[in-house]
């Protein structure tokens, strides 16, 4: 039963960081989405220190301000200090990031999270911290209730603003001439982003929350043109790396979030190679073609 | 004490760590300025976390941890992460950022499951091999900083010897491409240099933080400079300054992680720069934007009485705010700022509510209506445009053009007497 949780976790994580990348990739915005899943680190532990828990609610409003403020401080140094956006990217997110691990620290005594588990969480855990209900109901591990409910989030908002989300994301100039708010849909966005990385924090980790944020939207977009299937594809991806995951991970005794994102390389790199329209073969047997078509007219 | 004991470095472990902090931190502080202005900053995170899996699988394969050794692993690994990032963005839609972020998290995810499956395995040799995550600046042994010194040493004799070609390629790459230089040689070399430095400094700040070593001294230091070299010695300081602050910590408190730390220093000295630097700065950028604003109302406050003066021919009536304003609307705020400005500059004279030219003040203000005349006139006769079209753009230029400026306008038009609007220019024996 307890593999079943691991996976189910694992599949949830991988699902909501998958549908979001598709957007981060999209809107080239995919190393925003590394920086804001490091960045949330301080305020993941400031809840902590201010709740004296590690109660899902303060911890997810800790994150989430964190996560905007993060966005806000990489635009505020590109735009007002003339900083190159990849140095304000480098900049916010690795002061943050020190930021987290030297309040973890000097809290040490008060603050029950380690350096590790920052690195690549705790997912074989999950399966033990379990929801049980004043009247003594268990409910099944609360890892799994937290990344559902934001899983649903994500998936309202994709459903109810579809429309507003993929014209932001395509063509921002059209979408401000009809009306939509760019920005407004920009930090929406990034809010969830910074809820997806801090409800996956405690199972995979700040870092590989990445792993599950581009790669399995990258590997979608080498597939298709059309957005939808993307976005479907992406969380197919998902689920199938933290099942392939899992068990590599018990076979080798290794992280199982470790190898999750392992199988999203690999998964990545099937895709790459053997894709029916940008795959690297599909380009060298045109090439071929078109090189045989030449010799052909010589002739 | 603490403080004293520290930095007269007579304890041997004392110098061991501070000379090996930074050394690491010089390093890729030089070697970072290359990667920024390349803009490629985010390239030495991708080749950090790709470290890991080389550090893991050397580690795996010898069963030792000969730094040497860690270090070839570490070399192979972080390059193929810099070949496999250019090779997905020239061969896939996808943009270098996505590629990047892919390489960086899958190669740290092998290197995060092979060191736990090596933790997992029970190999006494094997602690240690985590500091690597988070640095280990304040446990640097003697034989550590030889072979990284080593390395330190042949980089940065590498910098100093190319330093004229690497400058090139960074700035400039397809002229030197066209004077000849071997661009994809010297781009390697960089490139190795770069892989060389990320592996030394991972050593003091670990794999999550060492963008950070080679990003923000080089982001900090061009907020001080437009030289090169002067940008390098700067960032080399604040690098080597956080290297030392981050080795005093750890000194005091051991418990503490010294990566972050460096990081910390490091980033509040990029922030102070981003902040407070002369010219380039923030406030410095604000002070001048107000600046250049009050100067423009100032300027429009005289053009305005000089109008006014046109049109009563009286150029010393007093005036009052209402009647300004009836002929050019302004923020009232500003309006009554600025008259205070130019009364204590002795532009202006005031009695009571009315503010009235004095002979200096007339001459300034002759001077933007007639800079905005000229200008207006020099458009239409020489860009041809229709004369209902160049007032807003004078209304700009009127502030900016300087008395050099001014004589080649007036040369070029001859002197004229009336602008398009056919309103007399004024000059100064007026």
């Amino acid at each position: 039963m307890s593999s079943f949780w691991i996976i189910l976790t694992g599949a949830l994580v991988a699902v909501t960081c998958s549908l979001l990348g598709c957007y981060l990739i999209l809107r080239r915005m995919a190393m925003v989405g590394d920086a804001i899943s490091h960045a949330v680190l301080p305020g993941i532990v400031l809840a902590f220190l201010i709740s004296g828990s590690r109660q899902t609610i303060p911890m997810l409003l800790g994150a989430g301000i964190l996560g905007i403020l993060t966005t806000f401080l990489i635009e505020f140094l590109h735009k007002k200090a003339r900083l190159q956006e990849d140095a304000s990217i480098g900049v916010t997110f690795t002061w943050l990031f020190a930021l987290g691990v030297i309040l973890i620290s000097v809290f040490a005594n008060k603050v029950d999270i380690d350096q590790e588990c920052v690195l690549y969480g705790e997912i074989a855990y999950v399966p033990l911290n379990v929801w049980i209900t004043d009247t003594g109901t268990n409910l099944g591990p609360q890892a799994i209730w937290i990344m559902g409910s934001i899983l649903v989030l994500v998936l309202i908002m994709i459903f109810t603003s579809y429309k507003e989300l993929l014209v932001t994301t395509f063509d921002p100039s059209y979408a401000a001439a009809i009306g939509f708010s760019t920005a407004l849909w920009h930090y929406i966005l990034m809010s969830m982003v910074s809820l997806a990385t801090v409800a996956s924090f405690e199972s995979v980790g700040a870092i590989l929350v990445v792993a599950f944020l581009i790669v399995p939207a990258a590997t979608a977009y080498l597939l298709t043109d059309r957005f939808e299937l993307m976005l479907v594809l992406a969380a197919v991806f998902g689920i199938l790396s933290s099942v392939l995951g899992y068990l590599l991970a018990s076979q080798i005794d290794g992280s199982i979030a470790g190898a999750m994102a392992t199988m999203t390389g690999l998964i990545f790199v099937l895709a790459f190679i053997f894709s029916p329209r940008y795959g690297i073969l599909r380009k060298k047997n045109e090439a071929d073609k078109t090189g045989m078509i030449i010799e052909e007219s010589k002739v | 004490m603490k403080f004293f004991e520290f930095f007269s470095f007579t304890d041997p472990n004392i110098r061991y760590v501070v000379v090996g902090s930074i050394l690491m931190t010089v390093c890729s502080a030089v070697v970072g300025c290359f990667t920024f202005l390349r803009k490629r900053a985010l390239i030495g995170d991708a080749v950090a976390h790709s470290v890991l899996p080389g550090v893991c699988l050397s580690f795996l394969l010898t069963g030792e941890k000969n730094p040497f050794i860690l270090l070839i692993g570490a070399f192979i690994t972080g390059g193929l992460s810099i070949f496999l990032v250019e090779y997905i963005t020239t061969k896939t839609k996808l943009k270098e950022d996505s590629a990047i972020g892919i390489v960086l998290s899958v190669f740290f995810g092998i290197g995060i499951l092979l060191l736990t499956a090596i933790q997992h395995g029970g190999n006494a040799n094997q602690s240690g091999l985590d500091s690597f995550l988070f640095g280990k600046a304040a446990s640097i042994l003697p034989e550590d900083l030889y072979s990284f010194g080593l390395v330190g040493i042949i980089l940065l004799i590498g910098v100093f010897f190319f330093f004229k070609e690497f400058t090139l390629i960074s700035f400039d790459r397809n002229f030197a491409e066209a004077i000849g230089l071997p661009v994809k040689i010297l781009e390697f070399m960089l490139t190795s240099i770069t892989v060389l430095a990320v592996v030394t400094g991972i050593q003091a700040v670990g794999v999550v933080l060492m963008a950070a070593m080679l990003i923000t001294p080089a982001a900090a230091a061009r907020y001080w400079t437009h030289n090169l070299t002067i940008m390098m010695l700067v960032a080399a300081m604040m690098g080597a300054v956080s290297g030392i602050f981050g080795a005093y910590i750890s000194y005091l408190a051991p418990s503490m992680p010294t990566g972050p730390w460096i990081v910390m220093v490091i980033s509040m000295i990029a922030i102070v720069s981003f902040a407070f630097a002369p010219v380039k700065g923030v406030f410095a950028r604000l002070r001048k934007q107000i600046k250049n604003q009050k100067q423009i109302t100032d300027e429009n406050i005289l053009k305005l009485f000089f109008q006014l003066g046109e049109k009563d021919q009286d150029f010393f009536t007093a005036r009052s705010i209402t009647s300004l304003l009836e002929r050019r609307s302004m923020r009232k705020d500003l309006l009554k700022n600025g008259l205070a400005r130019l009364t204590d500059q002795g532009f202006l004279s005031k009695t009571k509510d009315h503010w009235k030219f004095t002979e200096a003040g007339k001459v300034k203000g002759q001077r933007v209506a007639r800079l905005h005349r000229l200008w207006e006139l020099y458009l239409t006769q020489y860009l041809q445009l229709a004369p209902d079209h160049v007032h807003d753009d004078a209304e700009t230029i009127e502030h900016i053009i300087t008395p050099e400026l001014e004589a080649k306008i007036l040369e070029q038009l001859k002197y004229p007497e009336v602008d398009p609007h056919d309103t007399k220019i004024p000059y100064k024996d007026f």
